[in-house]
């Protein structure tokens, strides 16, 4: 499987972000987005993830499934985490493993390896911010999807989420998964740079 | 199927959970209807034939007042990017979006509606017409209403523009709703011309509504 994007230019607010920009990722290999504010790296996950159009350019998806777009085999990570806070840890799991569809892990499960297995009841509400990262960080494991986009994916963790989530990372990369993360921290695996918009 | 199952139940959860906006319509349904006596005067006569107008337009603004928030709060926490990445298309996801809104914001109206017929001296069967044309007409006010609340999370605008976007559109509903009311009591017409106008109404903004939430939601993408 491989990702790649061609000639990709972005436009915001009539100003361009970026223009002429090539990547490419292949199967187990991880992808850090860097470069300065307002560089585009938002920009650049947001275009795979289909949630804005580039102004020129394509993305493909070499060996997916050739009936899912591109966005429908990713999962996205953004700034925001998706969760409702009426309703409890597990209930949010729940609906978007249900959601979301496709190849299925188990919930608890997926809960454990996150560390948040003591709180499926409580309602999301009352989680701090490193533990509603963890619970969004819990979806991408319930639901299997090839392609992880990562927006600063570490805010908000401690030290030992951070560890488990470079495992976590480790773990999908080891199945044949790929991850595009666009970050300032190092993300704690192997990973090659993609760098936007020169030198700082 | 699971999919859109998932997505109605969760906003009906969300919105019969504390904070939830399913009791506020019924409230503010409620306070409208049980002012209006005080207001009008002790004209038995008089109440009885503004009554289905006044339950109408009670309901009307109870429906507007939640329907804004239908696709805001998904937009604010992140859930829309996740639903438009989805496999399940985006029309059918409004859709869903839109039923779960009016199982849990538009039926309990219809359930008050023979509560507060009393509190407007209307009879048994005028009472039974005003919430069958209710039930009718509902689903239009709710499936128009999702185009609004799509403009109003695209163009970055909150309350207000909805109300002067769905206002407009929501008339003929009012119109027929009334009418075929009316009808029942007062007569001369049948109540079968403007009922069948009323559920043709229901059904076009059934099949439109979703499209057109869907393509705003879409040329909105930010």
């Amino acid at each position: 499987m491989r990702l790649s994007g061609h000639g990709l230019r972005c436009v915001r607010g009539g100003r361009e972000v970026f223009a002429g920009l090539e990547f490419a990722a292949a199967s187990g290999e991880a992808l850090a987005v860097t470069g300065r504010n307002g560089s585009g790296k938002t920009s650049l996950l947001r275009l795979i993830a289909g949630l804005l159009v580039p102004a020129a350019g394509t993305i493909a998806l070499e060996g997916g499934d050739a009936e899912l777009t591109v966005p429908e085999q990713c999962h996205y990570l953004g700034h925001r985490d998706a969760l409702k806070p009426a309703l409890s840890v597990a209930e949010n799991l729940a609906f978007w493993a249900d959601f979301l569809g496709g190849e299925r892990s188990d919930a608890a499960e997926s809960l454990a390896k996150v560390g948040l297995d003591h709180a499926t009841h409580l309602p999301a509400g009352f989680l701090s911010a490193g533990q509603r990262r963890r619970l969004s960080l819990a979806r991408l494991l319930a639901v299997h999807r090839p392609v992880w986009l990562l927006d600063e994916p570490t805010n908000a963790l401690d030290v030992t989420g951070q560890d488990m989530f470079s495992g976590l990372m480790r773990e999908h990369l080891g199945g044949g998964g790929m991850i595009i993360a666009a970050t300032h921290a190092p993300l704690g695996i192997d990973s090659r740079e993609l760098r936007i918009g020169g030198t700082a | 199927m699971t999919a859109l199952s998932a997505l109605i139940r969760r906003d009906i959860r969300i919105a019969l959970r504390v904070g939830g906006g399913a009791l506020i319509g019924v409230l503010f349904f409620l306070t409208v209807v049980v002012l209006m006596p005080f207001a009008v005067g002790p004209d038995l006569a008089l109440l009885s034939r503004l009554g289905p107008a006044i339950l109408w337009l009670g309901a009307l603004l109870a429906s507007l007042l939640t329907l804004d928030r239908l696709f805001m709060a998904d937009h604010e926490d992140g859930s829309l990017d996740l639903i438009t990445m989805s496999r399940t298309p985006l029309e059918l996801a409004c859709a869903a979006k839109a039923l779960a809104h009016w199982l849990a914001a538009g039926l309990p109206l219809i359930v008050a509606t023979p509560v507060l017929g009393l509190l407007l001296n209307l009879d048994m069967v005028a009472t039974g017409a005003v919430a069958l044309t209710l039930l009718a007409g509902t689903p239009a006010l709710t499936f128009t209403g999702m185009i609004g609340a799509a403009l109003a999370v695209t163009l970055h605008r909150g309350g207000l523009l909805m109300a002067v976007l769905v206002l407009p559109l929501s008339i003929p509903v009012l119109i027929f709703g009334v009418a075929a009311s009316q009808a029942v009591i007062v007569g001369p017409m049948t109540f079968g011309a403007p009922f069948s106008i009323l559920c043709a109404l229901s059904l076009v903004s059934l099949v439109v509504g979703p499209f057109a939430a869907a393509a705003s939601l879409r040329h909105g993408l930010d």
